[in-house]
């Protein structure tokens, strides 16, 4: 009767403890899983072709070079 | 433009050439900052290519070997902020920019889960996305992400933790509610997609 009341204190706060630290392992998991997600979205751009236009009006831009 | 007469200095090849070979490695980044300020890529490449000339002119007043991304990224974020401030339609173009964003994403050949994303990210406040995607996405610190947004490093902080939480509440709930999108699919599905990227490495 004592042993069984005591269990169920020491229960009680252990089975919430792990719920709750499984509940942030799964946080966790998802802010992980959005910041890589986040990441693809971001290089996927990085990894796309530059447009030569980019290129063209920055050779444009450059000061003539030599002694003019 | 007064900064660029008092930053000039007589004309030196060597570094020019040393600067520009640095900006033009950082070009596919801007495109890509651009790309999440503006939501559509047209306007985005037009922004790019305005900041990188921008940076070009003033790279008398850039110190080479500091950090030249954050420098460019600063130039990028105040030009499409300025830009937006001297057309009164501020509140108009988040809008649009977020519809753009809903446009652009009708792409049947990409990726649920990204679309989920940049529509979940289209819903954040713009101060909450530029900190996170400069922090989650750009590989920028926290020190250098306020830097560019003119902001304290505990703003940046705290901006980047709301945006990360309300990003997966609104994952989470299929807030955008897309037609007939069930509710949390899109957090099923980056969840499943970021498994699958992990696994691929």
């Amino acid at each position: 009767m004592h042993f069984g009341v005591e269990d169920m204190i020491e229960h009680v706060p252990m089975e919430d403890k792990r719920k709750s630290a499984a509940a942030l392992d799964e946080a966790r998991l998802r802010q992980q899983a959005i910041g890589v997600k986040l990441r693809q979205m971001f290089d996927e751009v990085v990894n796309e072709p530059v447009p030569d236009e980019f290129l063209d009006i920055l050779r444009k831009a450059e000061p003539p070079t030599g002694g003019q | 433009m007064a900064e660029e007469k008092v930053g000039r200095s007589p004309p030196d090849p060597a570094r020019d050439a040393l600067f520009k070979r640095e900006l033009v490695t950082l070009i596919p980044h801007l495109r890509a900052f651009a790309r999440t300020l503006t939501g559509d890529p047209t306007a985005a490449d037009d922004l790019a290519q305005d900041a990188m000339m921008k940076a070009w002119d003033a790279r008398a007043s850039f110190q080479l070997g500091t950090n030249m991304k954050a420098w460019t990224f600063m130039i990028l974020r105040n030009q499409f902020y300025s830009e937006k401030r001297r057309s009164w339609r501020q509140s108009q173009l988040d809008q649009e920019a977020a519809e753009r964003t809903l446009v652009a994403v009708d792409d049947p050949e990409a990726p649920v889960a990204l679309d989920e994303l940049r529509l979940g990210l289209a819903m954040l406040p713009a101060e909450q996305r530029e900190a996170l995607i400069l922090v989650g996405a750009g590989g920028f610190a926290y020190e250098e992400a306020a830097e560019i947004c003119g902001c304290a490093v505990g703003t940046v902080k705290s901006r980047v933790s709301r945006a990360r939480r309300a990003l997966q509440a609104i994952l989470e709930a299929g807030a955008y509610d897309r037609d007939g999108a069930a509710a949390g699919d899109a957090m099923h599905a980056i969840l499943a997609d970021a498994e699958r990227l992990s696994s691929l490495r």
